[in-house]
């Protein structure tokens, strides 16, 4: 048999042998054998030294081929034996996906919280300065600026906390309107802004009543704002917060501050505005107060009413986040139940 | 005040539904509260004659009447009513009817007598206790004989009106009337109102030869009286029953019931004495003396005020002026002379005296409000000559007046570019023009301007402004288009206060704290705990409750308040944070200063329990954990330092840390006093407070990136045993000091004090990491930093290294 026959049938033979190696340690064992320093092709090539000159190359060159293939053909076992063992292995590491993951801490906005950052992004977005205000406030801003000299009896509407007979909790975060006003230089440009914060009344705490809760105050003043202008900011504020199929509509109504007054009512979320009884048969919920700004409001915080004009409004989160959510009870707001609080976790 | 829409339908040509009206009141006029027909939900409820009864044989109280519905058989009913009698016509409710309250009334027998329905008064049939009158208050009631036998009972009692209860803004008090509901409405659909007037027949005798008057000008800027005699006190008739009580007022008698009527026509109030009661013959409204007291009709005695207004005979006060008609002067069944008041009284004395004795009627509120100034005297004369009429008195010849007014328009000029200018609008001159005709104000357009003339009626109109609501509402604010602002630019962004306000409620949420918002009126002592700083409380001067009678000057007890409603409701894991503001106040200071911060309160466990994860009460370290992450996220320069503090006494005196930034202490944190936690009824809770407008107003460092080390760090662990006086803290400093240029940083990895050290001693274990960001550290130089480490700690502190 010739060296180049002998070399062909080893690679036959070593071929043959691999197939039926299962194991990372056989496979390691045929290794050894088939190309390790002791193994029949080190033999054969040993045998080389009785060749001549010419055959030399020539089965040089095979040896070196089927060592080759015999180490190619190695691999490509040790690969399919790593992957069945890795299949085996992952197997073996399943796991029940559906049991409950470990538990997160987080945290959340109080819905409250949510309904006036909505708010304030709306308006930052169109160019207003948020603004906040003293909760403790003087009569004077809080009232008599307002257009609410003592003895209004619009005043009697709002039972009001107070700390002396000029110092109260306020009442409405209106007294920002003339707060703002006072202060701003309207050759820079127009006043637009709105201000939340947490206002008091003198009231007993009942499933629609609390002694503490919050509004956002909006005003906007300038050379030419109108009466359409707080039609479409209503309008937008409403379609923001509760959605475009809800309709607004005005009615008109009466604060001091501003002449004329209005009142926006949304569509009944309950009813659709066929009428139930949370709009009381109407079809329409009311949800914020709004105005042109009274001219004795602009001249007593120094505005010329001639030249500037603007509207103002002022709406209840509070309210906003009972009607939207069907809150029920206001008192739900303060008392920071966990399982009250955490319902509101969606950040959507 | 709840209009009559038949009422209404006297003085109008409008036929829309009730419903349509009121949706179109509210977006033209004032809120409607609701709109009610008195018969919605009542069924089966007929007219009956009693042709026979008899007593029932076993009841002492009940009869068994034959009643005559209309049918060709009588129908059997046992009645229990005292007034029950044969031959009236009565409210009979058939077997299978509905009356008030959703009742159905069936066949049934009564101690064995068959009972084919019942017999109603006016409160079975839905009408409310109050206006029924005094008459059939307790018994059946009895229908005008001409009622037939079997038609429904409803339009005989007015009950198929609609009743539209407006909501009347404090600007509208003209609209509480129906006259004045008629004009608005008329303005609304365009239609003009017919209106009557009074056409007084008077007497020969001359008011003045029997009654003079006299007024304080301030008090009643209008005063006047008619006088009549020959008065005959009886029951109203029905027509006139049927308004007051749709109205929701009890009919009494012919001449109190004239001057309600009136009240609701013209929204002037009125007021009748016994003129036979009174002392003298001067009637005087002027103001109260000291200590006198005045017995109203609803037999409350008054202790007056020298504020009240009075109307005084020539002895004493016969009446609360604008209020409450005095008892001593009262209408009664033998009255026979009537003196007629028509006033305006002073609106803010009048507001005032009804807060003052809790007494708010019909006619207070009207004067609070205020009332036609030229409407006092039509109205007068409409009372006397309606007395003249329906009690057949004679009314005196004239008035006597005590004070009067000239009564003139208002006129309030403004031009079509202004109410374009303020409303967005397009609108023409004539429809401007139309739209003030249509109100039935007097206008005239000279150029651009017109000139409008307000009756008196409209007293709430004095400015430009006024006039464009009236055009605004008239026109309909569905009209009006929606835009935008625009004009000049402006920039919408938040300050960097509220921006910080802002990420601390973020961080603080992802670190698992949900924000509270609790109340800062609290009860005097939870206001003063965990206060930071010296400060008088801010207190209300009349609290509503004792709950809430001081503001705040920590958050902290709000939010133990909190967890105190969670936990008695079972809830024992609460993770709440608050921000919010405190309030300060100095001894020469009225208004405290307001100051943002924030507080967090951790009660139980701040992760949930799973079945992968143990329950693990929260701790000082974890809540410190959390203060110092959120501190660090503001970005502030300086470290944060913690130290032991016992100044806070509500707080566990071993378990309490003040809190620095750059060596300005801005908080502080610790465990709840178990004393002040069991005063709240809370479990273990571990709490900080922050002054916000510290961390707000101090420097932040500008972020730079901070160039990532090729080189690797060498890093050195020591694990010492230390006398546990040695802090953390002051073996940090320590190693800081002596660790060299290349220490970048030390970290504890390891406490334990307990059986394995001797006692008053812990060990702790640290990793000491250094790094030269240059150059590869060699070994050599590590071992010497941290030999002089190892020196030091054992020289200063004498601590054993193991
Ligand atoms: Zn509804």
């Amino acid at each position: 048999m010739s060296l180049k026959d002998r070399l062909s049938e080893l690679l036959n033979q070593g071929l043959e042998d691999l197939k039926s190696t299962s194991e990372q340690d056989e496979l390691n064992e045929l290794r050894v054998h088939l190309l390790g320093k002791k193994g029949p092709i080190t033999k054969v090539l040993r045998g080389m030294k009785d060749l001549s000159p010419e055959e030399r190359p020539v089965v040089g060159s095979f040896a070196n081929e089927v060592r080759d293939r015999l180490q190619e053909a190695i691999d490509a076992r040790k690969e399919e034996i790593d992957q069945k063992l890795l299949t085996v292995k992952l197997e073996k590491e399943k796991i029940d996906v559906t049991l409950p993951g470990k538990p997160a801490a987080r945290g959340n906005a109080h819905v409250i919280q949510q309904i006036i950052d909505q708010i304030e992004d709306l308006f930052l977005g169109m160019g207003y300065q948020v603004l906040s205000g003293p909760e403790v406030e003087e009569d004077r801003y809080n009232f008599e600026m307002m257009n609410l000299p003592k003895d209004h009896p619009a005043r009697d509407m709002q039972d009001t906390f107070y700390i002396t007979k000029d110092i109260l909790m306020r009442t409405q975060t209106s007294p920002m309107q003339a707060r703002t006003m006072e202060k701003h230089d309207f050759s820079k440009g127009p006043l637009k802004m709105i201000s939340p914060g947490v206002v008091y009344r003198r009231d007993t705490d009942d499933p629609t009543h609390s002694h503490q809760f919050h509004q956002v105050e909006g005003l906007v003043i300038d050379k030419h704002v109108t009466m359409a202008d707080l039609k479409g900011t209503l309008e937008l504020v409403a379609h923001e917060l509760f959605g475009d199929r809800f309709d607004v509509r005005l009615r008109p109504s009466y604060f001091p501050f501003t002449e004329p007054s209005v009142e926006a009512d949304i569509t009944c979320f309950n009813c659709g505005g066929k009428g139930c009884a949370v709009c009381k048969h109407t079809g329409w919920i009311e949800v914020l107060g709004a105005g042109m700004v009274h001219p004795n409001v602009l001249k007593m915080a120094g505005v010329d009413s001639d030249i500037y004009g603007g509207f103002a409004f002022g709406l209840g989160p509070d309210r906003f986040a009972m009607l939207k959510y069907g809150v029920d009870d206001i008192r739900n707001f303060y008392l920071d139940d966990e399982r009250f609080l955490n319902q509101f976790s969606m950040k959507g | 005040m709840k209009i009559s829409y038949n009422w209404l339908k006297e003085y109008l040509d409008i036929d829309v539904p009730a419903t349509e009206l009121a949706e179109k009141i509210e977006r033209s006029s004032v809120e409607v509260d609701s709109v009610t027909v008195p018969s919605d939900g009542l069924k089966k409820l007929v007219v009956g004659h009693i042709d026979s009864m008899e007593p029932h044989p076993e009841s002492d109280h009940l009869n068994v009447c034959q009643v005559n519905v209309g049918e060709e058989e009588l129908l059997q009913i046992v009645c229990g009513a005292p007034n029950v009698a044969v031959g009236q016509k009565v409210i009979v409710a058939l077997p299978g009817s509905r009356i008030g309250g959703n009742v159905k009334i069936k066949r049934s027998k009564m101690r064995g007598i068959v009972s084919n329905g019942m017999i109603c008064s006016l409160e079975e049939i839905g009408f409310s206790k109050s206006v029924v009158p005094k008459e059939w208050a307790d018994g059946i009631y009895v229908l005008p004989n001409d009622a037939k036998n079997g038609d429904e009972i409803y339009d005989y009692l007015g009950m198929n009106d609609s009743l539209i209860d407006l909501d009347v803004t404090p600007n509208r008090g003209d609209m509480l009337s129906v006259y004045g509901t008629v004009h608005d409405v008329a303005a609304m659909y365009n239609l003009k109102e017919n209106l009557d007037h009074p056409n007084l027949i008077e007497g020969k005798t001359a008011i003045g030869d029997e009654l003079t008057v006299a007024a304080d000008k301030e008090a009643a800027p209008i005063y006047k009286m008619r006088l009549v005699n020959n008065v005959k006190v009886g029951p109203s008739p029905l027509w006139l029953q049927i308004k007051l009580w749709n109205a929701g007022i009890r009919p009494i008698n012919n001449v109190v019931d004239v001057t309600n009527y009136i009240l609701m026509k013209y929204g002037q109030p009125m007021h009748a004495f016994d003129f036979g009661k009174v002392s003298g013959r001067k009637v005087e409204a002027r103001f109260a003396k000291e200590n006198e007291t005045l017995t109203t009709l609803d037999g409350e005695t008054h202790q007056l005020d020298p504020q009240d207004i009075v109307i005084a005979d020539e002895k004493q006060p016969i009446g609360l002026a604008g209020v409450m008609g005095g008892l001593n002067s009262e209408i009664e069944d033998g009255t026979t002379t009537v003196a007629l008041e028509s006033a305006v009284f002073n609106s803010t004395i009048i507001r005032k005296t009804a807060q003052r004795h809790n007494l708010h009627t019909d006619a207070s509120q009207h004067f609070e409000r205020g009332v036609n100034h030229g409407g006092v005297e039509e109205a007068l004369d409409a009372a006397a000559q309606m007395i003249h009429e329906l009690a057949q008195g004679d009314v005196d010849q004239g008035m006597v007046i005590a004070n009067d007014e000239k009564i003139a328009d208002v006129v309030v000029k403004i031009t079509l570019t202004r109410i374009n200018h303020v409303l967005g609008t397009e609108l023409t001159s004539t429809e401007v023009t139309h739209i003030f005709e249509r109100l039935n104000f007097g206008v005239e357009m000279n150029d651009d301007e017109f000139t409008v003339s307000v009756p008196s009626r409209r007293w709430d109109i004095h400015i430009e402004a006024d006039l464009i609501e009236e055009v605004a509402r008239i026109y309909g604010y569905d009209n009006i288009p929606s835009t935008l602002p625009t004009g000049r630019m402006t920039i919408g962004t938040l300050t960097p206060k509220q921006r910080i306000i802002r990420n601390s409620r973020s961080t603080m949420e992802g670190l698992g704290l949900s924000q509270a918002i609790s109340y800062a009126l609290l009860n005097d002592e939870e206001a003063k705990l965990f206060s930071m700083k010296a400060s008088l409380p801010t207190k209300l001067d009349w609290p509503m409750t004792v709950d809430h009678t001081t503001i705040r000057m920590n958050l902290i007890s709000g939010l133990l308040k909190d967890i105190a409603y969670n936990n008695a409701r079972k809830v024992e894991d609460v993770t709440l944070y608050e921000q919010g503001r405190v309030f300060y106040r100095t001894e020469n200071q009225v208004r405290p200063d307001e100051e943002e911060h924030i507080a967090g309160a951790i009660s139980g466990s701040l992760h949930s329990e799973a079945w992968n994860q143990h329950h693990t009460e929260t701790d000082f370290y974890e809540v410190k954990g959390i203060v110092v992450e959120y501190i660090q996220s503001l970005g502030l320069n300086g470290e944060i330092d913690f130290e032991a503090t016992t100044k806070y006494s509500d707080l566990h005196p071993g378990r309490a840390a003040s809190i620095s930034v750059h060596g300005h202490e801005v908080g502080f944190m610790g465990q709840v006093h178990p004393q002040i936690a069991k005063k709240f009824k809370i479990k273990p809770t571990y709490v900080f407070e922050i002054n916000l407008q510290a961390l707000i107003d101090m420097p932040k460092s500008d972020q730079q990136y901070d160039i990532i080390s090729k080189y690797p760090a060498i890093s050195r662990d020591i694990a010492i045993l230390v006398d546990e006086e040695i802090t953390h803290q002051q073996i940090v400093d320590l190693i800081q000091k002596r660790g060299g240029a290349f220490l970048n940083s030390v970290k504890l990895f390891d406490v334990y004090s307990g059986s394995h050290v001797p006692s008053g001693k812990r060990s702790l274990a640290y990793s000491l990491t250094f790094l030269d960001k240059e150059a590869t550290l060699t070994d050599d130089t590590v071992n010497k930093a941290f030999e002089k480490v190892e020196v030091s700690l054992q020289k200063e502190f004498n601590v054993e290294i193991r």
